[in-house]
């Protein structure tokens, strides 16, 4: 039951629950990662992600539903899975006083790990830290305190690893990086749960969910998330957009109007009404209107915005 | 399935080393630790004296006589008073006690020598600022034994009958353990104590709510370390901070202040142990009560304020009712006091300590039950 690579999901849990007080922050949550998935967690803030990633790590216990992660179940055996596990937290939770070599290695002091003193070395030199192994973890810049919290993950060869939104505050070079290193971990089996805001970072998953209020709206592959909700979009290019989009919102047949710079998409979910008024509108005033493939961002502004009615909508 | 909880040691020292490591890194803290004892032990060593000398006096005098001048000497030579002047009169006595110049003003009403040698019992008038009953108490429970000393001196030959006869009985006083009622003997022993509660009160409660703040905690609790570990590991660095405190503290008591160490040494450092582990109890709980350092520090003052004023170690135990020495009864600082005390000046044994080491047995228990039954090893 330990081999993870009979494994079908390293991920595996069904109906989680959990309660603040009288806050139901996460509802009825089910969700399966694959071995060696790199699975991206998507969602507003303070709409469960956290908390999720927390109660398959041990670290929360559920109010109820049941699960595995690794095989381990994780209301009984919470002290097995910390010990398989890679949790990187939202915030740097490393120590600031610490240098990054005494860092790792109380990490590797904690998870004993069998020739400590190599595992640090060899993590320094992967991290191309070593020049500057005596320096204070607290004064890193911030896209070098996430490369050392995740080599710091790393360093117990973790089978899973739960990131928490692992980019945020980083800089664009700083999170491609970050990614291609996400993607070589998991091309060899280590099975990725990650939660972010970013689209470009979301199309790098192989599946994907959303969580909006604690329940889990949609899952699988971008492809999938796209087509399920069956929308159509309209790209209108050309001026005076703001004007149109006040228009067009109005429309009983259009879901929702995002600009993207000098773009308009506009999308719906019945293709044909959609067409009728979109080229009505454009008209002859001169803009430019095109059918395009629905896009990832369209479709999650699409699922928070119709979260938001509904709960509007209720008592 | 097997669950592995059991304590390792190798995790328990990491805990430790980089406990030590981060306490190197605070240039303050680690100051404070040896700052703390030797600032506490001289200010506290030095300044505190319950058996106030050299009292500011004045004297009015309206019989100026060899009887008269003798009293006003061995007022002076007792060392309680210091005449510091004459004053002419009543109304100006009155004001320069009401202005705090004077503690005492001494009147020898006119006369004094004349009515003394015709036997009419004449009266001294000592006037004295009572505002502060620790100051002028030594004084005044001395001054009619001075007083009685001149007249059996000085009046001698023919007059000597007017000396009166011997009490018809003697009373013995033994000063036992403080012959000379030196206050340090009293006050260094009870430096330690407090300096102890309130280092150890402080620096646990906040190791572990610092974790906590800077979330560092959250990280700790996702690693396989157990409660026990962290608790412990953490708790490590603190028991020799306390005792290299209560060993600095210690050599000054011996050495600068000369107080005398009866007992067992050994017995002194198996209390310090265990008052330690008291207080770091005490710090656990805090830091599991405090949502960041600032109300870790408040709750530590909070405790710290009843220990010095209810412990016995400013104001006499017995002197309180007994609401005031319920609450000091639970303290283990009251216990510590009367331990080391006991222990360093009458050089009690096992058998007259253990009153005071069981209280605090129990107290550490209960609070380390408190302690991991409320330590949040989830975040929830």
């Amino acid at each position: 039951m330990t081999d993870v690579s009979n494994l079908e999901y390293t991920v595996d849990v069904q109906g989680l629950n959990k309660h603040f007080g009288n806050k139901h922050v996460v509802r009825d949550l089910s969700l399966r990662v694959r071995r060696g998935e790199i699975f991206g967690f998507l969602g507003p803030n303070g709409s469960g992600k956290t908390t999720t990633i927390r109660m398959m790590c041990g670290l929360l216990k559920p109010d109820s539903g049941t699960g595995t992660c690794l095989g381990y179940d994780i209301l009984r055996d919470s002290a097995e899975i910390k010990r398989r596990v890679g949790y990187m937290t939202q915030k740097f939770s490393f120590w600031e006083d610490l240098t990054i070599t005494e860092n790792l290695d109380f990490v590797a002091r904690m998870y004993e790990i069998p020739s400590r003193r190599q595992a640090v070395r060899e993590s320094l030199e992967g991290l191309g830290l070593t020049a500057r192994a005596a320096q204070l973890a607290g004064d890193l810049s911030g896209g070098w305190k996430q490369r050392m919290a995740l080599a710091a993950c790393m360093l117990h060869k973790p089978d899973l690893l739960l990131l928490d939104e692992p980019t945020a505050g980083v800089d664009p070079r700083a999170r491609r990086d970050f990614w291609d290193e996400i993607q070589s971990l998991a091309a060899k089996g280590i099975s990725v749960l990650v939660s972010t805001h970013y689209m470009d970072e979301a199309v790098r998953c192989h599946k994907l969910a959303y969580i909006a209020s604690g329940t889990l709206l949609v899952q699988g592959s971008a492809a999938e998330v796209i087509a399920g909700q069956h929308l159509s979009t309209w790209a209108i290019h050309g001026n005076r957009l703001s004007e149109l989009q006040q228009t067009l919102r109005q429309q009983p047949g259009v879901a929702q109007t995002v600009t993207f710079g000098d773009v308009l998409h506009v999308s719906g979910t019945d293709a044909n009404q959609l067409q009728r008024i979109v080229e009505s509108a454009v008209g002859s005033s001169g803009r430019r209107a095109e059918p395009i493939d629905t896009s990832l961002e369209d479709v999650f502004i699409y699922l928070m915005g119709r979260r938001e009615e509904q709960s509007g909508g209720q008592p | 399935m097997k669950q592995r909880h059991g304590f390792s040691i190798a995790r328990w020292w990491s805990l430790v080393l980089k406990e030590f490591t981060q306490l190197r890194r605070d240039r303050l803290t680690f100051a404070m630790i040896a700052g703390i004892p030797i600032l506490q032990t001289a200010l506290f060593g030095y300044a505190i004296n319950t058996n106030p000398k050299h009292l500011d006096t004045a004297i009015i005098s309206a019989d100026d006589t060899n009887i008269t001048r003798s009293i006003i000497a061995a007022m002076q030579n007792s060392s309680y008073f210091k005449v510091v002047g004459e004053l002419p009169n009543e109304a100006a006595a009155r004001e320069a006690l009401a202005r705090g110049r004077l503690l005492f003003v001494v009147s020898i009403p006119a006369g004094f020598t004349r009515q003394l040698l015709r036997h009419e019992r004449p009266s001294l008038l000592i006037e004295a600022d009572a505002t502060d009953p620790t100051a002028t108490g030594s004084a005044l429970a001395a001054v009619n034994g001075i007083v009685q000393s001149v007249v059996q001196r000085e009046i001698a030959g023919p007059l000597a009958m007017l000396q009166g006869g011997p009490a018809p009985f003697e009373v013995n006083v033994h000063q036992l353990y403080n012959p000379e009622s030196i206050t340090q003997y009293n006050v260094v022993p009870g430096v330690m104590g407090m300096v102890l509660t309130l280092t150890m009160v402080m620096m646990t409660g906040l190791a572990i709510t610092r974790e906590r703040e800077r979330g560092t905690m959250e990280n700790l609790l996702a690693m396989p370390a157990t409660p026990m570990e962290v608790m412990t590991g953490k708790l490590i660095p603190y028991i020799g901070i306390g005792l290299i405190q209560a060993s600095i503290i210690l050599l000054a008591a011996r050495f600068i202040f000369h107080i005398p160490f009866l007992g067992n040494i050994g017995a002194v450092y198996l209390s310090t142990l265990l008052f330690i582990a008291a207080n770091l109890t005490v710090g656990i709980t805090f830091s599991s009560l405090a949502r960041n350092q600032l109300q870790a520090v408040q709750l530590a003052i909070f405790y710290f304020l009843p220990n010095i004023l209810l412990s016995g170690f400013m104001f006499p135990f017995k002197g309180m009712p007994t609401w005031a020495q319920m609450i000091g009864n639970l303290l283990p600082l009251t216990y510590f006091n009367r331990l080391i005390r006991g222990i360093l000046l009458k050089a009690n044994g096992w058998a007259d300590s253990w009153p005071n080491v069981w209280p605090m047995m129990v107290f550490t228990v209960a609070l380390m039950a408190v302690a991991v039954a409320t330590y949040r090893r989830t975040l929830d």
